[in-house]
């Protein structure tokens, strides 16, 4: 692994731990992203709407900004066909409201809390993504 | 202000997925391809911000209140459910799909990529159902033993 891919994944996860502590430090939350985005459906148990959308304009805004001030378009790739990106984005929902969290719910905040739920969710969400990628890549070979 | 604040912390999340990597479906699968040519990257960016999260935790919750008022809103659970256990499982096979969780996916949508935009509609289909079978549930489901034999 190149020295700037491992500078920039501990400078990425910096921000991320930063900004779960900015988020709890001012405002008592717990930066959880399938919890703000899942709220935005109704139907709505109080009236914190424009907190919830504020984070997800934050999300949003933050890749045009980036690519204003660095010049540096940020590029994603996606090798999923239409079905497998309907039906894994159903799964991913679907799956966080349930399980009550997602990657940065429980794998990043949670997990920084010792929760034991979260805990077990990160390594039970680690372990079917890895098989299914295993499945996907190596045995489909898709 | 906790509106402000609230925008500022998705920002700065936002930028470290970016910087990461975090934010693309490709490298992420690759993380998770540990068959394959696995590519470690993310276990760091993971580990700096767990690490980041609970030093900073700790200092923001010795203070007993937030900065800007209000409480603070932690998890009260503390068992491990089959809720949680399939919850999370199901969730780690569509993240297994696509390589997209949910704040990479909507983080994505800034980026104004189609594949992302049908993500995040799939997504919310899937938060929707999810809720629905939540409410439904609510209203009791199995006949309650005390009806028969009385003894409320």
């Amino acid at each position: 692994m190149a020295t700037d891919t491992m500078v920039s994944a501990a400078i990425g996860g910096l921000f991320i731990g930063l900004s779960a502590v900015l988020l709890l430090a001012l405002t008592g939350r717990i930066a959880g992203v399938s919890g703000f985005v899942s709220r935005l459906l109704p139907p709505y148990s109080d009236n914190q709407l424009p907190v919830r959308l504020a984070f997800v304009a934050g999300l949003v805004i933050a890749p045009l900004l980036y690519a204003a001030t660095t010049g540096i378009p940020v590029g994603i790739e996606v090798t999923s066909n239409l079905p497998i990106l309907v039906i894994g984005g159903i799964l991913v929902g679907f799956g966080a409201v349930r399980g009550g969290g997602c990657t940065s719910g429980h794998g990043i905040c949670g997990t920084a809390r010792l929760s034991p739920r979260s805990i077990a969710a990160t390594a039970i969400f680690m372990t079917t993504g890895a098989i299914t990628v295993f499945i996907m890549r190596h045995i489909l070979g898709g | 202000m906790p509106i402000i604040a609230t925008f500022i912390a998705g920002l700065l999340f936002s930028i470290g997925l970016i910087v990461s990597g975090l934010i693309n479906p490709t490298k992420v699968l690759n993380f998770l391809d540990v068959a394959g040519n696995w590519d470690p990257s993310l276990a760091i960016t993971m580990a700096v911000a767990v690490a980041t999260t609970a030093i900073g935790y700790r200092f923001a919750l010795a203070r007993g209140t937030p900065l800007l008022g209000g409480m603070f809103q932690l998890p009260a659970k503390t068992d491990i459910d089959p809720r949680l256990a399939s919850g999370a499982a199901i969730f780690g096979i569509g993240w297994g799909l696509v390589g997209f969780c949910p704040g990479p996916a909507v983080a994505s949508l800034g980026v104004g990529a189609n594949a992302a935009f049908i993500f995040v509609l799939a997504m919310l289909a899937g938060m929707a159902i999810a809720r629905s079978l939540d409410a439904l549930s609510v209203t009791p489901v199995a006949p309650q033993a005390g009806i028969k034999g009385g003894n409320k």
